[in-house]
């Protein structure tokens, strides 16, 4: 059943940033797209609305870097319930470290070790 | 005729002339392959969670299993082909994350590891992670204030 609603809402909150590149007249790019989901799920997460859906829908809240938005807030927050006001600035670092490390790491190993097409 | 008048007239013409994108298959494109990125990320997580890690370490290393693959996928050119017909279902998850860091690392290695590779790794990543911050300190702030 986690997998159904991880394939449903994973595949909605995508369509959502679709309808925006699609419907919206600016000129939205993927730079914007990201920037806006991360932040739209720091922002949910913040008033404790992101929680319910990944206990829903398991990865696939967490997938979409809405989720990405949901740990460094969620990770801020626990932050300071441990250490006050010094946990809002490392709390959602720390709580996202795994992640941004892994991308920086693959992705800089990835560009050395691949040219690009064409 | 004033200027503004013209920029609107202009502007009224360009919106109508440019093609208008084909958004029902695009919406349709972006629901499955987003959908598809999800479930195989529940797939790892279940996994990972079988080995016994816990519901955090589970989720991280899922990121970074994800990461991996969209990195690799797109050092071999596979995963722009993906993005080209899944749009947003392959730019929202946190694979098109780990996409936009190497596709312009990639493309401007000739400029070496420091300007190219090292700063173009953050072309988009930069400004993700300043709004992430942001937001995730803000969301502490407040927390600390009012709660």
């Amino acid at each position: 059943m986690q997998l159904f609603w991880a394939f449903v809402i994973g595949g909605a909150i995508c369509v959502v940033g679709q309808l925006l590149m699609d419907l919206t007249n600016y000129k939205v790019t993927p730079a914007h797209i990201l920037v806006g989901f991360v932040t739209a799920g720091a922002v949910i997460s913040a008033f404790g609305l992101y929680q319910p859906l990944v206990d829903l829908a398991g990865a696939g809240a967490t997938v979409p870097l809405s989720g990405f938005g949901h740990l460094l807030a969620q990770g801020a927050i626990n932050g300071v319930k441990q250490n006050g006001l010094l946990g809002a600035f490392g709390g959602g670092i720390s709580a996202a470290a795994v992640g941004i490390t892994a991308a920086v790491v693959f992705g800089y190993l990835s560009a050395l070790a691949f040219r690009p097409k064409g | 005729m004033p200027l503004e008048k013209q920029k609107q007239q202009y502007n009224d013409m360009v919106n109508r002339i440019k093609p208008k994108p084909p958004v029902l298959r695009n919406v349709f494109w972006a629901f499955i392959t987003g959908g598809l990125i999800s479930l195989i990320g529940q797939l790892i997580l279940s996994f990972y969670r079988s080995q016994g890690l816990n519901i955090n370490d589970a989720g991280a290393a899922t990121s970074a299993t994800l990461v991996f693959l969209a990195a690799f996928l797109t050092g071999l050119g596979i995963y722009d082909e993906i993005t080209r017909r899944a749009g947003a279902g392959s730019i929202v998850p946190i694979t098109g994350f780990a996409n936009s860091m190497v596709a312009p690392a990639m493309e401007y290695r000739a400029e070496g590891l420091v300007f190219g590779v090292g700063a173009r790794l953050f072309t988009v990543a930069g400004p993700v992670l300043v709004f992430g911050m942001v937001a995730a300190w803000v969301a502490g702030i407040l927390y600390y204030f009012f709660r």
